[in-house]
């Protein structure tokens, strides 16, 4: 389960090996196959054009998946990713309302986004990990409370965002388009927190906390920073969907939670902790993408599309858990 | 002194206290609250929510992350089904009453072999489900109109049909005398805690692990249709989803019930008055004259004081 298995384990096949090394592997293999299908489906949908529109679309579920991997690596769960997000969606939109609109309202909108982001983290951690509560019901009563936060900044769907805002977001800078800018710029992010102490103490916190406290590790204040980190990237997520929606809805990301520990899961990551990688729960973000336009090319009828999207989701998870299984076993 | 601090550390008899507390902070803000017919009320809609519970519970009880995220998709897809096979009549109930086990048992028997056999955990195959039948829903509910409750069925849920109380009462005593029956005095209620306290030693002691495991999954499914067929009647006609209100709701009242997420310890009697402890409380909210938001800022709020009072984890020793 170690990440470190590879060290100290004797691997029985060349298969193994790798997936230990790269557990996104089977997300990635997935990926791909998506990919062929859409494109003999639709030649089209693999034009850039296209293929911008999935990224612009999907960037949300992939930070939202991102912040759901950080809390899983320490075996936690945060069932309100999708309340933090619509909270920071409606506080960056009313902000920028109130200040005008312009960039450096933008910017300031922005940054007081992410510290809301921080804070409902903040407050998750204290509940699960110094209050030691059980993170599936707490962090469900949490987001039922960041919910009703959300609910008294804007009570209705539908105050728009700043043309700027929406302008940047669906634009392009220099011909190529903004969200492959934050890509770029979430990849590096993403890369440099791997390399971060946190990181790694959380997956040693969700391989054993018992283990991880004896050999002298600070365990709360890691779940708590894990959550921290969850929320963050939560309100990051709350900038894409803004983007995309150019518009303000308390109600926005509740229907994403259940999507984002899919990602995880689907991404190679083990919900037991310990084991699993960002980059996995980003590739998974984009296969959701992928399924729901794929189930839409290939002509199924309208109502028939939810419940094939159900189907291949679900089948797509089995197979990332067996196939995952067999790098840890 | 001791017997006293046991007894003070109960779950049920927190559940029971925070009620009666709840009754009465109700009843000094609106009176009449904890009257009669109030009650009653509340016990009808705790009943819709501890019959799921029940289920949510047996698999809880289970053990290895044991916990059944699709029991609203299972609610809302047999109240569909339920109101389609009787359309009104009561003649059709008895069928609609077979048509609603069927479809829980087969979706809880998906998420049975699911667990056991490909060993996927409980939390991502539930959630998959759930997926499926939101899916379903859709389907269902483009090809055919929702269908309409039975009068005989509307009555036996809310209208008093013996000593005063409604049918679904007597139904929800039913299933808590048979859920202590089945805990505890069966070889199948031992075999549950034998699994959910440690499963490798159950297998080794000649449990059948995976049957025990799957019949878990299968009632969790069946108790939650037969909520939905009651909802059908409560409401009259099944709409939208009208069982996504059951899923997280349905574990924290096992919480509350005292039974831990990580499963092998706790029971129904708990579980039964944390349902009502979570419906007394939803009602007081809505008796308050607060709007939408500050009402589910209090309500989150509550929840988490109120998780305190329950067993948290244990602290961290060297």
């Amino acid at each position: 389960m170690t990440t470190n298995a590879s060290l100290t384990k004797q691997d029985g096949g060349g298969f193994g090996t790798l997936l230990r090394r790269f557990p996104f592997l089977p997300a990635l293999l997935i990926f791909a196959v998506l990919l062929v299908l859409n494109g003999i489906f639709e030649p089209n949908s693999l034009s850039f054009r296209s293929l911008t529109g999935l990224v612009r679309t999907y960037m949300a579920l992939m930070l939202l998946a991102v912040a759901q991997t950080y809390v899983v690596y320490a075996a936690d769960i945060d069932l309100s990713v999708g309340a933090i997000a619509s909270l920071v969606n409606v506080t960056i939109i009313v902000l920028m309302q109130h200040m005008g609109g312009g960039g450096l309202s933008v910017l300031a909108a922005l940054g007081v986004g992410v510290l809301v982001g921080l804070a409902c983290g903040l407050v998750n951690g204290f509940v699960v990990a110094a209050l030691r509560l059980q993170a599936i019901v707490a962090t469900f009563a949490t987001s039922i409370f960041f919910t009703g936060l959300a609910l008294v900044i804007l009570p209705v769907a539908g105050m728009p965002a700043p043309t700027v805002f929406w302008r940047t977001y669906g634009g392009s800078f220099l011909g190529i388009p903004f969200v492959f800018y934050a890509a770029v710029a979430l990849a590096i992010l993403l890369y440099l927190l791997a390399r971060t102490r946190l990181a790694t103490q959380l997956l040693a916190v969700g391989d054993g906390q018992q283990a991880a406290f004896q050999s002298g590790l600070p365990v709360t204040a890691i779940r708590i920073g894990g959550y921290a980190l969850c929320g963050v990237f939560a309100a990051l997520a709350a900038f894409c969907i803004t983007g995309d929606t150019a518009s303000g809805d308390p109600l926005v990301g509740a229907k994403m939670t259940l999507f984002s520990v899919a990602a995880v899961v689907l991404g190679g990551s083990a919900l037991s902790g310990g084991f699993g990688t960002v980059a996995g729960s980003v590739i998974a973000a984009l296969i959701i993408g992928l399924i729901n336009s794929l189930v839409f090319f290939a002509g199924t009828p309208s109502h028939w599309q939810n419940l094939v999207q159900g189907l291949a989701i679900l089948a797509a998870l089995m197979v990332g858990v067996l196939v995952s299984r067999r790098g840890r076993a | 002194m001791n017997r006293l601090i046991d007894i003070a550390k109960n779950p049920l008899t927190i559940a029971l206290v925070l009620i009666a507390a709840l009754l009465f902070l109700g009843n000094t803000l609106s009176p009449g609250f904890a009257s009669g017919g109030q009650i009653l009320r509340l016990l009808i809609v705790a009943a819709l929510l501890g019959i799921v519970a029940a289920g949510q519970n047996l698999v809880i009880l289970g053990g290895r992350e044991g916990i059944d995220l699709s029991v609203g998709g299972v609610v809302s897809l047999s109240a569909i089904v339920a109101g389609n096979v009787m359309n009104g009549m009561d003649g059709g109930i008895p069928l609609a009453i077979l048509a609603c086990v069927a479809t829980g048992a087969l979706f809880g028997l998906f998420n049975g072999l699911g667990v056991t056999l490909l060993r996927i955990p409980p939390l991502v195959m539930t959630l998959g489900m759930l997926g499926v039948l939101q899916g379903l829903l859709v389907v269902i509910r483009q090809g055919i109109p929702s269908g309409r409750a039975a009068p005989a069925l509307s009555e036996f849920v809310t209208r008093p049909f013996l000593l005063g109380l409604p049918g679904i009462i007597w139904l929800w005593i039913g299933v808590g005398l048979l859920m202590a029956f089945i805990l505890h005095r069966t070889v199948f209620g031992q075999r549950i805690y034998a699994i959910g306290s440690n499963e490798q030693a159950a297998f080794m002691a000649g449990v059948p692990v995976r049957r025990t495991r799957i019949a878990l999954f299968m009632l969790s499914g069946v108790f939650a249709a037969i909520a939905g067929l009651c909802l059908l009647g409560y409401s009259g006609s099944s709409f939208a989803n009208v069982g996504e209100q059951y899923m997280l709701p349905s574990i924290i009242a096992v919480v509350f019930g005292g039974t831990p997420l990580s499963g092998g310890k706790g029971g129904y009697t708990g579980t039964m008055a944390g349902a009502v402890l979570l419906v007394v409380l939803q009602s007081i909210l809505t008796t308050i004259n607060i709007d939408e938001s500050g009402r589910q800022m209090v309500f989150g709020a509550t929840l988490l004081v109120l998780m305190l009072f329950y067993g948290r984890g244990r602290g961290l020793r060297a």
